[in-house]
């Protein structure tokens, strides 16, 4: 910053974006910075979450009983975490896309009802939808019981307006025309779809592949509500059931490693978005990545 | 919790019914029903048939000896006992549900007005911003969307902690008393509100604002408007829908919620509704207690729910 803005902002400190800015920047520090305080600690080589002892990986390895590693509570957690993201994962975006492209091309009343329908489990809150399925499961006679199974009924069922919602958003803005030059030129509708269509659906079908692992391993109502004995119990239900009965620092580091497997597939996945992104001669922006269309 | 497709600002052009061009061969017409039903079938199976099974449940008996749960499934003998409890159990003598819900309404309204206070600055801002630092930032501002919600709560819980760095910094390194944060207190319950759900106010509220066209606002200023009254006179009515949509997305989910409370006071004189669905649903007896309350936040938030459905379909079918 040089002398002439500095004095122009003594003069007028609330000259018009300053203020945005100042509350941007105040905003970003306030939510950033206890999640990496908490991060922090978790390298911390003293049973506190509060007080620097100096740095070591004891809680991720180095204690043989309550370290992540050693501690099969904690890591059991962890695996089950990221299988349930996997197992949604690969359940919810083919379902998704297919029924993006189905409603697309198809426009009616039944079409306009499902539509609706997708958006409303889109919107309910967690909480409802959980405890309606955890009385579903519990009151009827079912194949399966709580725990896996159960957990990623849930999951896919409240992510799948993701990939839909995406797909769609694409598709609208690829208009008609390369579908029906496709057809004139003797490709069969499904055909069309399959060798026209889909390639230009990749980008968005990664970012909601993403966007849905992403937040299946974060998610904890559905989760909590779905799981049967503690082997079936995710990071963030063991987070919340330690939280506030003296916990260690290793539950600081269970989290991180939550975070970090967070950051590598969106960091992974978006530069892969981008790749493909610009093959196809355009910008994606980081915003498809949190559901933005 | 989720990001979300607002109501466009503008119908996109290439809607002309004419050019429509499923059905043009044989086979086409049906290929659209055919993707979309896996789709629609696991809706009906696990969304829309778990509902009427909540519905089965609160109006269904309890088992007088083993106190479990028997849901009714024909309507034509469901009974109103539980509901009825519930109902007379709100206000009065026995009012023992009331303050919680009443408690509810107020925390995710102060919350919902905090959290559009601090987005629509930031929202407005960013998307307003050009040059290299606007990647950077919206990066930054998704960056709480893929931290986990109990990873953040976790935070709040250490930084709060009778010994946390709150209180060592505000005591001055224990010269002055320190507070008792986590114990009962409204005020970390809705900043924790707050902290938690803010993040999923600011995406929508960009993508929206991202979009405004932004030429009014220099017209505006071309005629005559001092900049406060182009704001509220173009900027803010063009804004106001993607306000309301947002506003809907953050408030929807805090209605439900109960971790929040449980983690930051874990004290009853917090319970918001979901405290009240989360301390009945697992016990032997009040399940139909439970499914009485899901059905009152349902039934609150059925109309925003709808509000919400029809303004994203009604601008255009891409949602």
């Amino acid at each position: 910053m040089g002398r002439g803005r500095i004095s122009a902002w003594w003069s007028d400190p609330w000259r018009k974006p300053r203020v945005l800015a100042a509350v941007t920047i105040g905003y970003l520090l306030w939510s950033l910075l206890p999640v990496l305080v908490a991060a922090l600690f978790s390298f911390n080589s003293g049973r506190s979450r509060t007080t620097w002892q100096g740095f070591s990986m004891r809680w991720y390895y180095g204690d043989p009983e309550l370290s992540v590693w050693h501690d099969p509570d904690l890591h059991t957690a962890l695996f089950h975490t990221l299988r349930l993201g996997v197992l949604t994962t690969l359940v919810t975006v083919p379902l998704g896309v297919a029924l993006a492209i189905g409603l697309h091309r198809w426009r009616g009343r039944i079409s306009g009802s499902a539509n609706s329908m997708l958006l409303l489990s889109f919107v309910l809150p967690e909480t409802l939808l959980a405890v309606a399925l955890l009385l579903v499961v519990t009151q009827l006679v079912l194949p399966f019981t709580l725990g896996t199974t159960a957990q990623v009924i849930g999951l896919v069922t409240y992510q799948l307006a993701y990939p839909a919602i995406l797909v769609r958003a694409r598709l609208a803005t690829i208009g008609d025309q390369l579908e029906e030059a496709a057809m004139d030129l003797g490709a069969s509708p499904l055909s069309a779809q399959r060798r026209v269509i889909l390639p230009m659906l990749v980008p968005a079908i990664v970012a909601s592949a993403v966007l849905v692992f992403a937040d299946v391993i974060d998610d904890f109502v559905i989760v909590r509500y779905l799981s049967g004995d503690a082997t079936t119990e995710p990071t963030s239900v063991k987070i919340y059931n330690t939280a506030r009965a003296a916990p260690t620092p290793a539950l600081n580091a269970l989290a991180t490693l939550l975070l970090v497997a967070s950051m590598l597939a969106v960091v992974l996945g978006f530069v892969l978005y981008r790749y493909l992104g610009n093959r196809a001669g355009e910008r994606e922006s980081i915003g498809s990545f949190a559901g933005e269309t | 919790v989720t990001a979300a497709p607002l109501p466009a600002i503008q119908e996109s052009p290439d809607r002309e019914p004419g050019s429509r061009r499923a059905g043009r061969r044989p086979g086409g017409r049906l290929l659209g029903p055919i993707l979309a039903l896996p789709g629609i079938v696991w809706l009906l199976l696990f969304f829309l048939a778990p509902l009427y099974v909540v519905l089965a449940v609160v109006f269904g008996g309890v088992d007088p000896v083993f106190r479990t749960v028997i849901p009714v499934w024909n309507p034509v003998y469901w009974s109103s006992d539980q509901p009825i409890y519930v109902l007379t159990h709100i206000v009065g003598d026995e009012g023992i549900f009331g303050p919680a819900l009443l408690r509810t309404a107020v925390y995710v309204l102060t919350a919902s007005v905090l959290c559009l206070l601090i987005a629509f600055p930031i929202a407005y801002y960013v998307a307003r911003l050009s040059g290299r630092w606007r990647g950077l930032l919206l990066a930054l501002l998704i960056a709480p969307f893929w931290i986990s919600y109990m990873m953040r709560m976790l935070a709040w819980v250490n930084l709060l902690a009778n010994d946390g760095l709150v209180n060592r910094v505000i005591t001055l390194g224990g010269i002055f008393p320190g507070v008792e944060w986590l114990s009962g207190r409204s005020i970390v319950v809705i900043l924790g509100l707050v902290y938690g759900y803010v993040p999923y106010m600011i995406i929508p509220l960009y993508a929206g604002l991202d979009r405004l066209p932004y030429e009014l606002v220099e017209g505006a200023r071309d005629l005559g408007a001092s900049r406060p009254s182009a704001f509220w006179r173009v900027t803010w009515p063009m804004s106001r829908p993607i306000v309301i949509a947002s506003v809907l997305l953050t408030c929807l989910p805090m209605l439900g919620d109960y971790f929040t409370s449980d983690l930051l006071s874990g004290s009853p004189s917090t319970s918001m509704v979901g405290n009240l669905i989360n301390n009945t649903v697992l016990t032997p007896g009040q399940t139909g207690q439970a499914g009485a309350f899901v059905l009152l936040v349902l039934i609150v938030s059925i109309l925003p729910m709808v509000y919400y459905v029809r303004s994203v379909s009604r601008s255009d079918g891409a949602v």
